[in-house]
């Protein structure tokens, strides 16, 4: 029986919150501090002529001018992808690219000093879309010759990329070769023109895998389901815009305080481009005003502001402006989508082919890793028993996109569990039955080679389906009003880190102070999402004193143990796993020293409610501090290390790498809709939802994290559209909170949260996440309602009165992409799945399955053991 | 953070004195009384004013009168014109407009004369400096093209009060003041359809109060259509008045859009239709079909043009519904 963890109680940090006094790194200022502004670019693509800044030096109060020239190292977040400047050095690729940095005195006259610099672009060609990147042609995007851009020659948006290494191997003077198999993509352009291919260098990334033959899926199936859908990009809309404060001291250290989710990675960046050791940087996270995968990347704002304090000798700080954070971005891709699944006549799936083509706008940021998260987690809701995924990713003249809460998956999501209600609209089946009868077993393997371990959907589908009323609503509501459901899971933390390494994901430090105190060190970062509270929590369980004792350092390279960030839900189970490592290593400490004091065995100490005693009989025992000191009177200073390294994934191929993760969550969701047939216009008047958090550390600030989820997935389906004019030089639609239309407290629904409590064997106290994963059914369930109460499919998001009015009027009754580019695919990478034998490995280069007789040697049986097969149409239980 | 330009404050303590301050600084100067759209659009650099002359301490400008009418004080806080009883009484579509201006924190602020006077807006236009350098500016500001229609010689920007259209409607009027004089004319007659020059108001003349017609011998309603009631602009405003015979037919009627022109569209063809008749489903799709023509939204708000257009049909018709529903 747990006595902290499982209760609701206010975080840790709630009344530093809500009474102003937590510092955010704007608050921050220090003595002779300068203030950073940076110039950005006007030209969506253009190499830069030349930069005069002499003008901009010479005002009064400038201390110092930078470029690119400057700070010319790249850096990115992903190995793979180094490819962003702190300020641009040759080209810029969007409007809104750093371009100048200057330190000045006020802010107003860093300010003043941009409007001083001249910058003289060549202009290149713009490339605003997927379409455009891929060479296709597309109507209705003439507008008159008035596209600024237009006439300035074609040139690649970068210099690297699956594109670029094609384009070069079908040139005949590259070796190419690594991962990608060429053959097919090079042969398969020029034949016909619009195959994409070597011809096109803005393609980013290509993806081909293929899991047991899904041809063969197809043929056993009873019916066969095409589809295309397109998710619209949106961002995250913090409420904090990202800032940084840095400071040189004259020992040749360099401090940067930053609103970051992940400090571990801005210390390396800085490292990188400062060309400084490690050693001599120190990163402060500091608390962050929201960051849902904002701030998850280095950023040229905290490079500059480094580089600046460098130069002067003086603090710079940087507070974005909201345009400013809206070029930052990072946020969900577009995604335009084309699924096609077999499905036997009891709704079963035989096989799934689901392609995607993401809009990465103009750096990689973790763009690779989103393009294989498009195609990941299809498999772990439903038994999907042959699988196949292509994805592309582009370049295009836009701010970047990377991770935005449940990185990669909502797009491919929102497509599955609209076709699913499609297919059971075809074979008369309701949704909820159908979705229980096929869903995935706990503790088995997928036919991509995910572990699932502990898998709480049915029960999930069986709360919203009984407390919305489901069996007396669906399909029976009046014209206009429907109820639409849908499911989803995400992973509880990446299993891999982002730059190869065997060291842990995450660090804790427990230190016992003989006054009682207990201090817990972690490099996490608390984004709003309770991470120090779950630390103070764990702790507290484990040593039987109040959370509100302990005292929580997070975020600052020099004093705590690495933690690779907030991101990807990770941070409640490593960090939680760290911490109950940490602790029980403590406890053991604290434990024997009692044991002996009060003649026991150290088996029967309890630690609870500020003492440490014997549980035969409770009366004999020690107040917590007494005990502790004890202990450190006996062995010295008590301060305890803990980690976690996640188990590997079971995987062997190429790609593996992005899907694996220590424990899945799962959520399904109900959502209420009523449609004006008149406008379009959809409102949600309520949603329930259940989430299968495994055990949920504090069930407050659990459901805190659902409603969240809610809410930002009502605005991508709703309304929120990060929105670009391609013909007047890609500039962003709408950078301001006025205008980026995201759902206010007003327009949002009623929520019935039910936590689903299936703990996991590799969560702490069997948790998993669930900042993420409950964001993921809204969009789908919101679509299959407006389905229910006016009979029309929204095949794109988001659901915007105009679309929906669209469908409304169609003949076909439905909004959506109406085709997708024709693509020459790469050859995949085929992996036989746990139920054909397979090992987790690829089969050989250009081995097909019908051939995968003869020239594979009979896979072992071992492998076998490693998955559990699961039997079609096993209940849950 | 974006910061405001620099620029002399003007605090004066009578009208007589503010109006003089404005004639001695001429086109330098510029008056704000809430500040809610002036500010931001300094911050953007959209007017940069070297004098502000601050209105908010005139205590001439404050005050709802009844005479007759009623008079209101430009100056007037938005929310308390909105709960204001006499208002709320005698003109329910007024303080339903009013109070579907903006947050409740900026109609703490704003004024009724500050948004009767307010800039127009464009998606093109309200965008930070370095935003505009990027599509080489605007005619509305700084360039010589309007990118809503580039072959315009005109500017498209839009007229996005929402009390604006409701006083044209119900026919009030305003009174301008400046060093040379007084004069009151009809707000209807304050607008003009065009994005830049927006106001018939010499530059130097100050809104002082606004004069609502007596109540009870007509009905007003105002329907609004915008992405989010919490704090959105209008990117349609249909404003509908009418007085009706005792018979039950209407005697006289007008139909006034916001939100879909640079200025507040009178429809006139509206006021023909249905002069002389009863407000029956046929003549509401009528006057419904005689609104679409004239509206002209274009690509400079939110939403898209053609569903904007749209809109214009079952808005109309629900603001008319209003008047037969209290019928």
């Amino acid at each position: 029986m747990t006595r902290v963890v499982g209760t609701s109680r206010p975080k840790v940090d709630a009344h530093a919150k809500v009474t102003g006094q937590t510092l955010f790194a704007d608050d921050l200022f220090l003595p002779r501090m300068l203030h950073c502004k940076i110039l950005r670019a006007t030209h969506p693509h253009a190499r830069i002529l030349s930069i005069d800044a002499s003008r901009a030096m010479s005002l009064p109060g400038v201390k110092a001018v930078i470029t690119g020239k400057d700070v010319p190292i790249r850096f990115g977040i992903l190995p793979v992808s180094q490819d962003e400047e702190a300020l641009c050095v040759e080209k810029v690729r969007f409007v809104g690219d750093p371009v100048v940095a200057v330190a000045a005195v006020e802010e107003e006259i860093a300010e003043a000093a941009l409007d001083l610099i001249d910058v003289v672009y060549e202009p290149l060609r713009p490339v605003g879309s997927i379409e455009a990147a891929l060479g296709i042609e597309q109507d209705g995007h003439g507008h008159g010759g008035h596209v600024l851009d237009a006439a300035a020659p074609r040139r690649p948006i970068h210099d690297y990329g699956d594109g670029v290494r094609l384009a070069a191997v079908a040139g005949g003077d590259g070796a190419g070769g690594d991962g990608v198999r060429l053959a097919a993509v090079a042969g398969g352009d020029g034949a016909d023109g619009d195959g994409a291919g070597s011809g096109h260098p803005d393609i980013h990334k290509l993806i081909a895998l293929e899991f047991g033959d899904v041809e063969a899926g197809f043929a056993e199936a009873d019916g066969v389901r095409e589809d295309v859908f397109f998710y619209q990009g949106s961002t995250h809309l913090p409420m904090e815009q990202h800032a940084a404060l840095a400071q040189a001291t004259p020992d040749g250290k360099l401090t940067v305080w930053t609103s970051s989710q992940t400090p571990h990675y801005v210390h390396r960046a800085l490292a990188r481009v400062l060309e400084m050791p490690p050693a001599r940087i120190r990163v402060f996270a500091t608390p962050n005003g929201g960051g849902f995968g904002g701030k998850s990347d280095p950023f040229s704002h905290e490079i500059v502001v480094a580089k600046l304090a460098l130069l002067t000798g003086r603090p710079v700080k940087i507070c974005l402006t909201r345009q400013e954070v809206f070029y930052c971005h990072r946020g969900r891709h577009p995604v335009l989508m084309w699924v096609k699944t077999g499905y036997r006549k009891d709704g079963g799936i035989t096989g799934m082919h689901f392609r995607s083509w993401l809009d990465g706008g103009a750096y990689g940021s973790y763009g690779v890793a989103s393009a294989y998260y498009t195609g990941a987690l299809q498999t772990v809701t439903y038994h999907v028993p042959r699988y196949k995924f292509e994805g592309v990713r582009v370049f295009t003249n836009k701010p970047p996109c990377g991770p935005k809460r449940g990185h990669g998956t909502p797009q491919p999501r929102y497509a599955l569990e609209v076709q699913l209600d499609k297919i059971a609209e075809e074979l008369g089946l309701d949704p909820a039955e159908m979705r229980l009868r096929h869903l995935v077993p706990a503790n088995s393997t997928t036919a991509n080679w995910l572990r699932v371990g502990s898998m709480g959907l049915g029960e999930c589908i069986r709360k919203v389906v009984e407390a919305s009323g489901w069996k007396a609503r669906f399909r029976k509501l009046p014209h206009g009003k429907g109820i639409g459901l849908a499911c989803s899971s995400y992973l509880t933390g990446a299993g891999l880190p982002i730059y190869w390494n065997a060291m842990p994901h995450s660090g804790v430090i427990v230190k016992l102070d003989r006054g009682g105190g207990v201090a817990v060190l972690c490099g996490s970062v608390d984004i709003g999402q309770g991470s120090d509270s779950v630390l103070a929590y764990v702790v507290a369980e484990v040593l039987g004193i109040d959370p509100f004792d302990i005292r929580v350092h997070t975020g600052d390279t020099d004093l705590t143990p690495i933690d690779l960030g907030s991101y990807s839900s990770r941070v409640t189970l490593m960090t939680g796993k760290a911490a109950l490592q940490a602790a029980e290593r403590a406890r053991e400490i604290v434990a024997t020293s009692a044991a002996k004091k009060l003649e026991a065995p150290v088996e029967r100490i309890v630690f609870a409610e500020g003492r440490v005693f014997d549980a035969q009989d409770p009366d004999r025992g020690l107040a917590f501090d007494e005990a502790v000191r004890l202990a450190e009177a006996e062995n010295g200073t008590i301060a305890c290390t803990g980690s976690y390294t996640p188990p590997r994934g079971a995987g062997r191929y190429r790609g593996a790498g992005v899907g694996p993760s220590p424990a899945y969550s799962y959520s399904a969701a109900v959502a209420e809709v009523e449609v004006d047939t008149e406008t379009g216009i959809v409102t949600v008047p309520k949603v329930w939802i259940a989430h299968d958090v495994g055990k949920a550390i504090n069930p407050l600030i659990a459901i805190g994290q659902v409603e969240g989820s809610v809410y930002m997935g009502l605005g991508e389906a709703l309304m929120e559209e990060m929105d670009y004019r391609e013909n007047r030089n890609v500039v962003h639609r709408q950078p301001s909170m006025l205008e980026y239309k995201s759902p206010t407290t007003h327009e949002m629904c009623d929520i019935e949260t039910f936590l689903i409590e299936d703990p996991d064997p590799n969560g702490p106290f069997g948790a998993k996440e669930c900042g993420q994963g409950p964001l993921l059914p809204i969009p789908p369930a919101v679509a299959n309602a407006v389905y229910d109460a006016v009979g029309v499919r929204v095949d794109e998001v988001p659901l915007s009165p105009s679309r929906v009015l669209k469908a409304l009027k169609s003949g076909e009754k439905r909004y959506g992409p109406e085709r997708v580019p024709a693509m020459a695919w790469p050859e995949p990478i085929r992996v036989p799945t746990p139920w054909e034998g397979g090992n987790g490995e690829a089969l050989p280069e250009g081995v097909g399955w019908g051939e995968r007789g003869e020239k594979e040697a009979p896979l072992g049986g071992g492998a076998r053991e490693a998955a559990a097969v699961p039997k079609r149409g096993r209940r849950p239980r | 953070m974006m910061r405001l330009p620099r620029f002399r404050y003007l605090a004066p303590a009578s009208v007589e004195e503010a109006v003089r301050l404005k004639a001695d600084a001429g086109p330098a100067a510029m008056y704000v009384a809430g500040g809610t759209d002036l500010y931001p659009n300094m911050k953007r650099r959209h007017q940069t004013p070297a004098v502000v002359i601050a209105l908010r301490g005139l205590r001439e400008l404050k005050g709802v009168t009844a005479n007759g009418g009623v008079t209101i004080g430009a100056g007037e806080i938005l929310n308390d014109v909105a709960a204001n009883p006499r208002i709320r009484a005698g003109y329910p579509a007024l303080a339903h407009a009013v109070e579907s201006i903006s947050t409740p924190i900026l109609r703490n602020m704003g004024t009724l004369g500050g948004n009767c006077l307010l800039d127009t807006r464009c998606t093109y236009y309200n965008q930070n400096y370095d935003w505009r350098k990027a599509i080489d500016f605007c005619m509305k500001r700084d360039g010589t093209i309007c990118w809503v229609a580039p072959a315009s010689p005109r500017c498209w920007a839009v007229q996005s009060s929402d009390s604006a259209p409701v006083l044209s409607a119900i026919g009030a009027r305003v009174t301008l003041r400046s060093a040379k004089g007084e004069r009151t004319i009809p707000a209807a007659d304050l607008y003009k359809d065009d994005g830049i020059d927006y106001l018939t108001k010499d530059p130097d003349e100050l809104l002082t109060a606004i004069h609502l017609p007596p109540a009870g011998a007509w009905r007003a309603s105002y329907r609004k259509l915008r992405r989010r009631d919490a704090f959105d602009f209008p990117v349609l405003g249909v404003a509908a008045w009418a007085r009706f015979n005792p018979d039950g037919t209407v005697a006289d009627a007008r139909v006034v859009l916001g939100g879909v022109g640079s200025h507040p569209i009178p429809i006139e063809a509206a006021a023909e239709l249905l002069r002389g008749r009863r407000l029956e489903p046929e003549l509401i799709r009528e006057v419904a079909d005689a609104c679409f023509r004239p509206a002209r939204p274009l690509d400079n708000t939110d939403f898209t043009l053609s569903w904007r257009k749209e809109m214009v049909r079952p808005f109309v018709t629900r603001t008319l519904g209003d008047l037969s529903a209290r019928a």
